[in-house]
């Protein structure tokens, strides 16, 4: 027996909105990046799931995957070389000291 | 429903994710939560395999569980001190993550235990690397040579990008 494609989904959808809970809570930005890291991740796994399961015959959930993966390679490396540029001028990354963007 | 291997393996791997991923947002030293970080990534990887993507799973480990993490890896240990989440959020904030995500969760469960998604195509064969290289590298429809080309070029200017941010003036 193959698994649903409705269990996917919910385990997609569990992960995503534990993403956003971290993102709310969490007060550094390394933490903050972990967070957006997990909800990608959720996203990714329900396009690979409607792929396989909806239209096996075209490719697109995948591909839309595998560049997906690469692009949040590609921002978390910018992102963390930010991290490091920020914490050597401020000598933090705690999210209070990150106000000076807001006037 | 009998029990099958398939149920069995993905109940394993969802508690898994789940377990792992709340840590992960909830430990209080970066280094925990990249680990389990690290779990919920490699737990993804099995779910590819689990839709026998396994080029798809593949390349999650590689890039996710081999760069992706060892970039985070790097960035805790440079800074060090600062990265302990020592000072705990406020509990209005708290309360508010969790009236978020759940009500957001709530909708989106809704939705998908309410739709009919026309599933019944799933075959074991996969994809073979042959149909892969043809799609990634032909310009025919259903194609993607161009969001390669392009993909290729985003990464090389993100290479160039951390470089000149990080680097020391």
């Amino acid at each position: 027996m193959i698994v649903p494609a409705e269990f996917y989904l919910v385990l997609a959808t569990v992960l995503f909105f534990i993403g956003v809970f971290g993102f709310f809570t969490r007060r550094n930005l390394i933490s903050l990046l972990i967070s957006t890291e997990l909800m990608l991740n959720a996203v990714d796994i329900n396009f690979a799931v409607f792929n396989a399961y909806c239209h096996p015959e075209h490719l697109e959930g995948f591909f839309f995957t595998m560049f997906g993966i690469g692009i949040a390679a590609a921002e978390t490396a910018v992102a963390i070389a930010i991290i490091i540029n920020v914490f050597r001028n401020a000598k933090s990354i705690h999210i209070k000291n990150m106000i000076e963007l807001k006037h | 429903m009998e029990l099958s291997t398939n149920l069995l393996i993905f109940t394993g791997l969802s508690l898994l994710m789940i377990t792992t991923a709340f840590a992960a947002v909830t430990t209080s030293r970066i280094m925990r939560a990249v680990t389990y970080l690290l779990f919920v990534l490699f737990g993804t990887a099995g779910l590819y395999f689990m839709v026998h993507y396994t080029f798809l799973g593949a390349v999650q480990i590689i890039v996710y569980a081999g760069g992706i993490v060892v970039l985070f890896i790097f960035a805790a240990l440079l800074i060090g001190k600062g990265t302990i989440d020592i000072t705990h959020t406020s509990k209005r904030r708290y309360f508010a993550g969790i009236l978020t995500s759940m009500s957001g969760m709530c909708i989106a469960l809704y939705l998908i235990t309410n739709t009919n998604f026309v599933t019944d195509k799933f075959t074991v064969d996969g994809v073979t690397m042959k149909t892969l290289g043809n799609a990634l590298m032909g310009t025919a429809k259903h194609n993607y040579v161009l969001s390669f080309e392009v993909l290729s070029i985003l990464l090389l200017a993100c290479m160039v990008g951390a470089i000149m941010i990080a680097r020391k003036k």
